[in-house]
Order: structure tokens, then C-alpha cells, then sequence
């Protein structure tokens, strides 16, 4: 039962887009339908028609520059003496929601290098209030910290579960290379050429004056990490 | 006794009527799930018609404008992605071309490219996620939402490689962006831009001319010329109405004088051509990106002179404005010299395009306030800020 008529001049409306005018009654729904139709027998035929993924038994791969929450690098085995954070406490005062709250030691340790650091004393992170910007990451000036993906963190006590410590945010610098290799490897490259050349200049230093101390290395430019 | 307000009225006398008939007031929203987030309309309805429409909105403000005056120029960047949370990366776009006008700052031309490929995808997604959105309220219950969403996921795929966020990217900087394309990530999108004419076609098939989306939008809720400019209405809806008013035309910020493309303009301002204009403007859209992933240059990302730390603009103002996909986003600032803005304003889009609600539903009935909503295209965070 199709009445030909003019949808516009019943409306009482013309429109001046490139869409047929005149048109059989039904026959856009019909068109619409045959869409639909199309998409759902496809989705037997075809895998792209067919978006779904049966989260948590199927997983999608884990795009690489996925970010989350903040961790801590550590390098080397022990977590306690390989934290690269010197607790300068700019990531404390970039944070634009201000989640991190960080106390400095007074004494200084050696990192896993040897080199006597400062180290952090507290390192706190309110997950519930970080927004995951990463620009704790990009203002660090020593590569310390970096973004995790591990995304699922509920937690049945929404205070102290949500207010990370030192011990929970520190994590291996191979669990960063793992997570994130293209930008580990090369933030990698980058701090082993900082430390060669702060070498080289702290033993030419050294030949020229024997007694002088070596100098402390100049902090990595922020943003370098790229 | 004192009544400190007036008493509640649930049925009220019509004044004019005298009796006739009788106004009941409504509250639409804050949860009404058509309202596209928490916002009310107290609507008074003669029986099914609308005589009075007010919208109520506040109910997401989180005070954006007076935290980012505390905050530093870089800190205030991933707090706007938070305002229309569909186009975070137009929203980033815009508040660094204010510093970057406050500071002198220039970007480099792969920066210009990678703003203009990020922010034409991004009008295609928001595009697309409002067409199904607005199908939905009118009763298409999901499936062209759904298939708006299946190519939306790509788009966002495509983001969260780039920036490692789906939705918050918080990805532009002053004079430029902050990671370069990662490898592949140009093939990629060439491979998707490739499929999208397809998906268009599909798309307008599935509902451009079906007679009931065609009864239920035109005519309904007609914005004229007039009141849409005094309004200060921008974007699709303006251009619906038939003004030719686009900031990529008419600024040219960025590189936009670079691209061929046509800006598709509606006659009636109906709800049916708001909803044309923005699938239109997919086209263009596409038309734009396709010609910028075929001329992206090698070259730096971002202005080397710019500091992420310790950034003062020297004592100043400025407004930088793009064309968001919903209209005219703008960031006013004024610096004085200190790390943090003076004064931080953002021109809302969404909340100047919102203010002609009343006027397009007035004797209109409560189902079409919903798909005149749906057309107006609002998200709320950009709304109350
Ligand atoms: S900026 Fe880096 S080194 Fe400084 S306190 Fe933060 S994490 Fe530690
Ligand atoms: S990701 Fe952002 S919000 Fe979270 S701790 Fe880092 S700077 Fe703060």
C-alpha cells in the first residue's frame, strides 16, 4: 500500500539539500532497514561488522601509549635504594589537582648507581583525585616517574585503598619497558647518555683541579623524554 | 506568618484563559535521560503544548574558571578536556591558541597539521555521536547510535594511540603538541579515512529519508536567521539557519586557508536541517583530513623555545577562538606577568547555543523538546563549566 506523495509539499516544507524530494511513502524506512538488515546478517560474514569483545574472558591488545596512574621507576633490584625520584618535589607542584604529597629525607642514600641521592620519605598519590594528565611525567626532570596502565584497580575501601604509598607505587624499570617499550628504550638511551657525559665531565674536572668535588649532574631538560 | 518563598504550585490558573485552561508545571530533568547530563527544564505545559521553557543549569559546575586563575597556564590544558568531553582535543586546540596569542608564540607546521587531522576527526566523531544521540531521543532506539559509536571507537583508538587517552587527551602545548605521531599511527588513519565515504553512505541511507525522522524534524523547532545571530548562536545550528558563519573561514586559525572545503548551510532551521548540516559537514570533514594526511610534513612538533615549566606570559590579553564541532569555543585571558592567568574565561559553545531553547519549543509538545535538545547538541561539562 505505497501512496506516492511528496513528503515536502505535505509538510508544507522544501529543504534544499541533495536527498530526493519526492519519494514513495515507506520507502526511507524501507531503506534503513535493508541497512540493518545488511549489518546484522554481516556480522556472521564479517569480522569488522562484528566490534564486540566479551570483556574479561577476551581482551583487546593493549595500545602502547595507553596511560592511567602514575608509578615510581626503580631501577635494579632492591625498590627501596633504586627509586630514581630525588624528591625535588616539582611533580608535587605541577600536579594541577595537587594528588601527590611527598616528604624529603634529610640524609642522603646511594640509588642503584652508587651515587649518594636524596630520597623521598613519603611518596603518597591520591589515586581518586589524579586525572592521569601525565604531567607529573613530562615536568620530572629525572625520569622517575611514569604513567602505568594496569586499569583495574577497584578496591573495597575507597580511603586508604585509593591513597597509594611509596611501596605500591614503585615498580621495576623493566615493568616499564614492558608496558611502554618505544618510550622506555628511549628514555633509556637518553639517561645513559646524560650519565656518560656528566662522567666525562666530572673526570675532566678532575684532571684539571684533583681536589674539586664532582659537580652535581644538571637536571635532564624537562620534556626530553620524548 | 511569613512564607520565605512562594508556595509550591503544582496546577496553576492560566492567566489569560481565565479559567479555560490549566498550566501544569514540570520539571524535565536534571535525571531525565534525555537531557544529555544533568540539566533541568522547567517547562509549563498547556495540556501537551509548551507555554514557558526555562532552562536550569549548574548542576555540573565545578568552578573551572576560578581554579584555572590558581592554577598555571600548563595546569588549566588537561582540565579542558574536561569541558566538552566529547572534543577534548578541540577544546585543548583552542586554550593553546589563547596562550600562544598571549605569548607570541609559533607553531610549527607538522603541529599545524597533526591539530588540523586530530580536530577533523574529532568533529566526525562528535558529529556522528550526536546524530545517533538524536536518532535515540526521537526513538531509534540504538542502532544508528550504535553504528555511530562503532566508527567512533576507531577515532578514539586512533587518540589513545596518539595520546594515550580515549577521551581526556590533554594533548596540545604552547606552540605545538606534545608527542609526535607514533609509527604507523599516519597509515592507520589513512586506512580508516579510506572506509568513512562508506560509512557516510550508510548512514544516510539508514535515516536521511525516512519519512518518520522526516515528520518528526521538519518544521520543528525553527531557529530564524535573526534571532539566531542576536542570539549569538554559533556553529552547525547557526549554519543551519542559513548564515554563513564558520571560524575556519572566517579566522583561519591554524592553517585552515590551506584546504579546499565547502560549508554546507541549511535554509529553514529546523531540527531536520541541523541534522543535515552536521552530516554534511562529516563529508568536509573528511575532505579536510584527507587532504592533510596526504601533505603532513616532516619537521618538529612543538616551538623548542617553549618552557613546560616556569611559563609567564609577559602582562597582556587575549582571546583565542576556534570552531569547536558544537560552535565558537573561546578562551579570554589576561596575564599579568605571573605563572598563573589573571582572568580565565571560556566562551561556551554549548551554553550561547542553549540560551534559544525556550524560544525554538514554545508551542511546540513535550516529545519534540527532546529531539530540539537532542539538535541543539549540548554536553554539559562544557555548559557549566
Ligand atoms: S619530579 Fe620526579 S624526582 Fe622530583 S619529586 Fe617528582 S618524581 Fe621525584
Ligand atoms: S597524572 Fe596528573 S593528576 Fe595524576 S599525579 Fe600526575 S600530575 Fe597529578
Amino acid at each position: 500500500m505505497l501512496v506516492i506523495l511528496s513528503v515536502a509539499k505535505n509538510l508544507g516544507i522544501v529543504w534544499n539539500f541533495e536527498v530526493e524530494v519526492e519519494t514513495v511513502f515507506g520507502e526511507g524506512i524501507l531503506k534503513g532497514l535493508a541497512e540493518t538488515a545488511r549489518n546484522f546478517l554481516g556480522s556472521y560474514v564479517s569480522k569488522n561488522r562484528l566490534t564486540t569483545v566479551q570483556y574479561p574472558e577476551e581482551r583487546l591488545p593493549q595500545i602502547e601509549a595507553y596511560r592511567n596512574f602514575p608509578f615510581l621507576v626503580y631501577d635494579g633490584e632492591d625498590w627501596q635504594q633504586g627509586l630514581r625520584c630525588v624528591s625535588c618535589f616539582i611533580c608535587e607542584k605541577e600536579c594541577p589537582p595537587k594528588c601527590i604529597f611527598i616528604e624529603k629525607s634529610t640524609d642522603k642514600k646511594p640509588d642503584a648507581v652508587g651515587k649518594p641521592q636524596f630520597y623521598p620519605t613519603v611518596f603518597n598519590i591520591d589515586i581518586s583525585v589524579c586525572m592521569s594528565c601525565q604531567i607529573c611525567v613530562e615536568v620530572c626532570p629525572f625520569d622517575a616517574i611514569k604513567m602505568d596502565t594496569d586499569f583495574e584497580l577497584s578496591t573495597g575501601n575507597r580511603f586508604s585503598g585509593l591513597l597509594w604509598d611509596k611501596k605500591h607505587l614503585a615498580k621495576s624499570n623493566e615493568h616499564y619497558h614492558k608496558i611502554h617499550p618505544t618510550e622506555a628504550a628511549a628514555v633509556d638511551a637518553q639517561l645513559a647518555a646524560d650519565r656518560a657525559k656528566t662522567a666525562a665531565k666530572a673526570k675532566a674536572a678532575a684532571e684539571a683541579k684533583p681536589a674539586a668535588a664532582p659537580a652535581t649532574p644538571p637536571p635532564v631538560p624537562a620534556g626530553s623524554e620524548k | 506568618m511569613i512564607a520565605a518563598t512562594e508556595p509550591v504550585r503544582i496546577l496553576s490558573k492560566s492567566p489569560t484563559d481565565d479559567g479555560e485552561g490549566q498550566f501544569l508545571e514540570v520539571s524535565m530533568g536534571p535525571q531525565h535521560p534525555s537531557t544529555h547530563g544533568v540539566f533541568r527544564m522547567d517547562v509549563v505545559l498547556d495540556g501537551e503544548r509548551i507555554v514557558k521553557l526555562k532552562p536550569v543549569f549548574g548542576y555540573l559546575h565545578r568552578n573551572h574558571e576560578k581554579i584555572a586563575e590558581n592554577e598555571t597556564y600548563l595546569g588549566s590544558m588537561p582540565y579542558t578536556d574536561r569541558l566538552d568531553y566529547f572534543c577534548s582535543l578541540t577544546n585543548n586546540w583552542a586554550y593553546a591558541l589563547a596562550v600562544e596569542k598571549l605569548a607570541g608564540i609559533q607553531v610549527p607546521e607538522r603541529a599545524e597539521y597533526i591539530r588540523i587531522i586530530t580536530a577533523e576527526l574529532t568533529r566526525f566523531q562528535n558529529h556522528a555521536a550526536l546524530i545517533g544521540f538524536l536518532t535515540q531521543d526521537m526513538g531509534a532506539s540504538g542502532t544508528p547510535l550504535m553504528y555511530a559509536f562503532r566508527e567512533r571507537e576507531t577515532i578514539l583508538d586512533l587518540f589513545e594511540s596518539l595520546t594515550g587517552a580515549r577521551m581526556m587527551c590533554n594533548y596540545m602545548r604552547f606552540g605545538g603538541c606534545r608527542v609526535d605521531l607514533p609509527a604507523g599511527w599516519l597509515d592507520h588513519a589513512k586506512q580508516f579515512a579510506a572506509t568513512l565515504p562508506r560509512f557516510l553512505d550508510e548512514f544516510e541511507r539508514l535515516l536521511a529519508t525516512n519519512e518518520i525522522l522526516m515528520a518528526r524534524t521538519q518544521g520543528v523547532g525553527v531557529l530564524s536567521k535573526e534571532f539566531a545571530v542576536n542570539a549569538g548562536v554559533t556553529g552547525p545550528i547557526l549554519r543551519a539557519s542559513g548564515v554563513n558563519y564558520d571560524l575556519r573561514k572566517v579566522d583561519k586559525y591554524g592553517i585552515y586557508d590551506r584546504f579546499a572545503f565547502k560549508i554546507p548551510l541549511g535554509e529553514h532551521g529546523d531540527t531536520y536541517d541541523r541534522y543535515m548540516v552536521r552530516l554534511l559537514e562529516m563529508r568536509e570533514s573528511l575532505n579536510i583530513l584527507n587532504q592533510a594526511l596526504k601533505d603532513i610534513p616532516d619537521g618538529p612538533i612543538v616551538d623548542p623555545k617553549t618552557k613546560i615549566r616556569g611559563f609567564k606570559p609577559k602582562p597582556g590579553e587575549a582571546y583565542g577562538r576556534i570552531e569547536a564541532p558544537k560552535g565558537e569555543l573561546g578562551f579570554y585571558l589576561i596575564s599579568d606577568g605571573t605563572p598563573n592567568p589573571y582572568r580565565y574565561r571560556v566562551r561556551s559553545s554549548c551554553m550561547m547555543n542553549l540560551t534559544v531553547l525556550e524560544e525554538l519549543c514554545i508551542g511546540r509538545n513535550v516529545a519534540d523538546v527532546v529531539v530540539i535538545l537532542g539538535s541543539i547538541d549540548i554536553v554539559m561539562g562544557e555548559v557549566d563549566r
